[in-house]
């Protein structure tokens, strides 16, 4: 059968084989005749032979159970095989397995608990930790357990530690596990090492005591001749397993402070750099890879306790011979190990020393894997004094750069060039040669923060005006170059423009010859720069209203351009010039914050990866803005997602023709979803599911701290289809695409993957700024391919005003003197509304306070009422806000209160709170 | 401060020829099949598009492989980006050792007729994704003194079933 199988002559004839198969077995299993425990093991190892092969089976899980109460250690074993690969969660399987391993680990026969054990450590599941979490200890640490098992047990808690930890009682145990360290047989030691690294990264107090002990286990190894250790020398190179492992344990901890322990210590990680000296004594890779295993762990070590200059310059060295080894994997090695080193300031300067060697190996390196170690390494060792060397050598290697790896690098410059840049017509001419080598691969992030930089700094606008003017004027340039030029000319065209050379005119013509070959949105975005043209230089107004007026533009297709073309002319038609130059004003200083590139950056390598190297770079050079970055990216949404208003715009076709009204607002997509009850729950909480249907579930998690908050939404696909195209779009409905300062709400999100697997689950952040008071709330507008369907559904996202309230304690005295001033009529809105559900006044007490305000006991004389006060942060301005509810139980009604100093502030929370109750 | 991930650990190992035909998977990672088969065939096609001359590493996902040839069949392990990737190699080459001891100059059929036997061996050596016995001597004491009573599955398979 396995020769047919194996040969198989096609692809049919195998599966056909294979379907006789399971035929066969399966009503040999189903037959009347009961088979014996031989012919069952036979069948069930068929089974598994034909699953591993990539076949489906879904039967035979019951005979495999039954082979494993077998006596015979054979039909066991296999039982115990079939059930550690194709386990399935049947309840009632899962309780005679459970059986079956407990007889086992009863079984004193170390041959039956080791397998019993081995099938515990493959399943790993909870309800396996649930069953033997607490019964495992017991044989670790019994006087009387055989090694081999020990070890088995060991490795078995350890694995199901790491699926519930919580399931993991510690207790008395954890003491005599650390003594294991000190065992005899080293194999236990081995397997003890690996747990109780585990358990210590949770509980570091409980296994202090491991310290000592490791650093005496691994000087005793470090300092053994290679024969002592008999079986565990591994190609001469005495217990390189154990010998890692507590290294690893040892990085858990800070140096020992216990100065004898303490240098103990520093002479195994001296030994260590020694050996890496001496000559191999042997020519096997398995003898340098094994003491260069333990040679980079301990640097490792050296660096995680970054407190011994003298080991770091040493490990420096060590790798900088490495750099230049015929070994490729050690080259590697090397880089990614250096990398670590130049963020410690007492190696950073020795790391420096190694750049062209770097720069070197990204030049001639064949490996793509190594080549990015090497960018890796340059971006690591960057600071002032060689900024402009390394972004030059990764332009250089962007031109050829592989696919793969282009976006990160493209990143990487955009950051180092920002961050060190100290003439910043240097910066400006990075970027463009970024998107002049690879436009493809510069995202948003990256053409938005040259823009918000060149808005924030008045000595380089006039530069980059006539930079991208020039770049402009090659003949094929890239469209997020005619991007960046067409936002900063719109900008600061005025400041090049006494030159006849670049006269306006000139820069119109110019912009518009690339006009017909880009896309909607970078049209949209040539269109906003028109009009503010007109208000910078009105001699060539009517050249643009003609241009607007042409039925390419007022009859374009696209919606979103047909509206702009028609405001926008609209606009330079009806306005005076000084509403025009207030409208088109030029664009205010964009908020330091962190730079939006570095997160993604983050996102990209995942935290951990380039924080830390962040953080420590950060103190050693200011940032270019010369203000210190928030060290809290926490609620501090980027500036940069919203720049042009244009990631929030429906730039779908989906949107309904524009208003006559000559309105600038866009409408919100389409029909929104009728989800206002699901809505209405998250004015007074913040976490649950906003949206279910068949194929999509939509959860909200937010956070809101004064005027700022973040919101993160869980998109979830019920169905076992593939999403594609999924696109969420946030709109606001107050949105002025352009004209950023009369904007109430600033939302930015970033895209996510456009494809969503079945079952799976993607999320978005949406970083929410509060600039002035707002009404209505952002529509969230998802639209994907579902099957041969495309999908497109509207649901109202609840951001709602009184989410940037922050509660305020205040006598009665001080509430009533407060209440009497806000007397004037346009300031007070009342509602006397039926009650909708239950008059509880415990609920009723939750959801004032789940509103946002605080709830004042012992205020208004009639206890039975419900008196609230609190402040409405925006970015602009703070609004002061009081309320009163009087329910009335006999008439099941309530009369709410609001009194705010905005009339329409008072309209909006008191149309809010009635909703709750 | 901030500790980084200090386990040393295999999430899975994958056994497959030249051709692309997997011959053994081992996951220490609990996955729904699906996503297996989706992985597999994502690694075999990286690891066999790769040079001869590169590095033995390759970056996927969060994690990275380390893979190594004998003969004609390749070994890879999915390990954490912070671990050892050279003692990876050696996890592996133990591996190859164990199986040749047992199997005498072992090869690619071995692999497939004693497929239980590469599983058994596999986890007297590897627990949970963690080296449990590095001794060889032990290792294959422990597969062996099992033997005794066994007879292959070659040998049961063989036999008529029907």
């Amino acid at each position: 059968m396995c020769v047919l199988l194996i040969s198989g002559k096609s692809k049919e004839a195998e599966i056909k084989r294979i379907n006789k198969e399971l035929a066969n077995i399966r009503s040999k299993f189903k037959g009347d005749k009961a088979l014996d425990g031989y012919s069952k093991k036979k069948y069930v190892c068929k089974l598994l032979f034909i699953f591993l092969l990539g076949h489906d089976i879904d039967f035979g899980h019951m005979e495999a159970v039954n082979l494993l109460s077998s006596n015979r250690y054979t039909e066991k074993q296999i039982g115990y095989l079939f059930i550690s690969v194709l386990v399935n969660s049947n309840s009632e399987l899962i309780r005679l397995i459970n059986n079956a391993i407990k007889n086992d680990l009863a079984s004193r026969n170390p041959t039956f608990m080791g397998l019993a054990l081995h099938c515990i450590a493959n399943v790993g599941s909870r309800e396996m930790a649930e069953a033997f979490a607490g019964e495992i200890p017991k044989i670790l640490v019994a006087g009387d357990t055989m090694d081999s098992v020990k070890q088995s047990a060991a490795l078995c808690l350890l694995r199901l530690y790491r699926t519930s930890p919580d399931l993991v009682p510690m207790g008395d145990w954890t003491s005599r596990v650390v003594h294991l360290l000190n065992d005899q047989h080293l194999g236990v030691v081995t397997a003890a090492t690996s747990l109780i690294t585990t358990l210590a990264q949770k509980n570091p107090e409980e296994f202090k005591t491991s310290v000592s002990l490791a650093v005496s286990r691994l000087s005793r190894i470090v300092t053994s001749a290679s024969t002592d250790l008999q079986d565990y020398t591994y190609y001469f190179v005495p217990a390189p397993w154990l010998s890692v492992k507590l290294l690893r344990l040892l990085q858990c901890y800070p140096p020992p402070e216990d100065p004898a322990v303490r240098g103990r210590l520093t002479e195994c990680l001296e030994t260590i750099l020694n050996k890496a000296q001496e000559p191999p004594k042997s020519k096997k890779v398995q003898h340098s890879n094994a003491k260069n295993a333990v040679l980079f762990e301990a640097i490792s070590l050296i660096i995680h306790h970054d407190s011994e200059p003298n080991l770091l310059v040493r490990a420096c060295n060590q790798l900088g011979q490495f750099l230049q080894h015929r070994e490729t994997n050690l080259r590697y090695l090397a880089l990614e190990s250096m990398c670590t080193l130049a963020s410690s300031e007492f190696s950073h300067e020795a790391v420096k020393t190694h750049i062209e060697t770097v720069i070197n190996a990204l030049k001639t390196e064949r490996d793509v894997s190594v080549r990015q170690r090497a960018v890796d390494l340059l971006y690591a060792m960057c600071d002032r004094s060689n900024a402009q060397q390394i972004v030059a050598e990764m332009l250089n290697y962007l031109e050829t750069a592989d696919y793969s790896i282009r976006e990160e690098i493209v990143l990487k410059v955009a950051i180092l060039a920002e961050k060190y840049a100290v003439d910043y017509t240097w910066y400006v001419d990075t970027i463009l040669n970024l998107i002049r080598i690879a436009g493809d691969y510069v995202s948003e992030e990256v053409w938005y923060r040259v823009i918000q930089i060149v808005i924030n700094r008045d000595d380089v606008q006039g530069y980059a005006a006539k930079t991208v003017f020039e770049a402009l004027q090659a003949p094929a340039c890239h469209e997020n170059l005619v991007k960046v030029g067409g936002y900063i000319l719109g900008e600061f065209g005025n400041l090049i423009a006494g030159d006849p050379r670049s006269s306006p005119l000139i820069q119109f013509n110019l912009l518009h010859s690339k006009f017909h070959l880009c896309s909607v949105p970078t049209r949209a975005l040539l269109l906003s720069t028109y009009i503010k043209f007109v208000n910078l230089f009105p001699e060539i107004k009517t050249t643009i209203q003609d241009v607007l007026r042409s039925d390419s533009q007022l009859k374009n297709a696209d919606v979103e351009l047909q509206q702009r073309a028609v405001e926008y002319l609209r606009l330079s038609t009806i306005a005076s010039t000084d509403i025009l130059a207030t409208v088109l004003e030029e664009m205010p200083p964009f908020p330091e914050r962190e730079s939006s590139i570095l997160a993604k950056l983050k996102k990209k390598k995942g935290p951990g990866t380039v924080t830390d190297l962040e953080e420590i770079k950060k103190e050693r050079s200011s940032d270019m803005n010369g203000s210190a970055e928030p060290t809290s990216v926490n609620s501090t949404p980027s500036p940069s997602a919203d720049l042009l208003g244009l990631g929030a715009a429906p730039l779908t076709n989906s949107a309904p023709p524009p208003s006559s009204s000559g309105s600038l607002h866009p409408e919100p997509a389409d029909t929104v979803h009728d989800a206002d009850e699901l809505f209405h729950k998250f004015v007074c909480k913040n976490n649950g599911v906003l949206f279910e249907n068949q194929l999509l579930q939509i959860g909200l998690k937010s956070e809101f701290r004064q005027n700022l908050g973040r919101m993160f939404i869980f998109y979830g696909n019920k169905t076992s289809t593939q999403f594609l195209n999924f696109t969420p779009t946030v709109i606001c409905s107050d949105d002025l695409h352009f004209l950023k300062q009369f904007l109430c709400l600033n939302l930015q999100t970033k895209p996510v993957d456009p494809t969503v697997d079945g079952g799976a689950q993607v999320q978005q952040v949406v970083n929410i700024e509060c600039v002035s008071d707002f009404m209505e709330a952002p529509i969230l507008n998802i639209q994907f391919r579902y099957g041969g369907t495309f999908q497109n559904l509207s649901v109202k996202l609840p951001i709602t005003l009184n989410k940037f309230f922050q509660p305020t304690e205040m006598s009665s005295q001080d509430f009533f003197q407060r209440w009497k001033q806000l007397s004037n009529p346009k300031q007070e809105v009342q509602n006397i509304f039926k009650a909708k559900h239950p008059m509880d006044a415990e609920i009723t007490k939750a959801k004032i306070i789940g509103f946002g305000s605080a709830l004042l006991e012992e205020v208004d004389p009639n206890p039975a009422n419900f008196v609230g006060a609190g402040i409405i942060h925006t970015k602009t301005t703070q609004i002061g806000c009081l309320l009163r509810l009087e329910p009335n139980l006999q008439a099941q009604m309530y009369r709410l209160t609001l009194r705010t100093s905005k009339e329409a502030v008072s309209q909006r929370l008191c149309e809010l709170l009635s909703e709750q109750f | 401060g901030c500790l980084r991930q200090q386990t040393w650990k295999i999430h899975f190992i994958l056994l497959f020829s030249r051709q692309g035909k997997l011959r053994l998977q081992k996951w220490y990672t609990t996955l729904p099949d699906k996503e297996k088969k989706k992985i597999i065939r994502e690694i075999v096609q990286i690891i066999l598009s790769r040079n001869q001359k590169t590095s033995s590493f390759v970056d996927w996902k969060d994690l990275k492989l380390v893979y190594k040839r004998y003969a004609s069949l390749y070994f890879c392990c999915a390990i954490e980006d912070q671990d050892n990737e050279l003692l990876t190699l050696e996890v592996v080459h133990r591996y190859v050792e164990l199986l040749d001891r047992y199997f005498g100059n072992v090869c690619e059929l071995d692999i497939i007729f004693n497929f239980e036997k590469a599983y058994f061996i596999l986890d007297e050596f590897i627990i949970g994704g963690e080296v449990q016995e590095t001794s060889k001597r032990s290792a294959v004491k422990a597969i062996e003194d099992s033997d005794m009573l066994q007879e292959t599955v070659e040998e049961y398979m063989n036999k008529p079933a029907f």
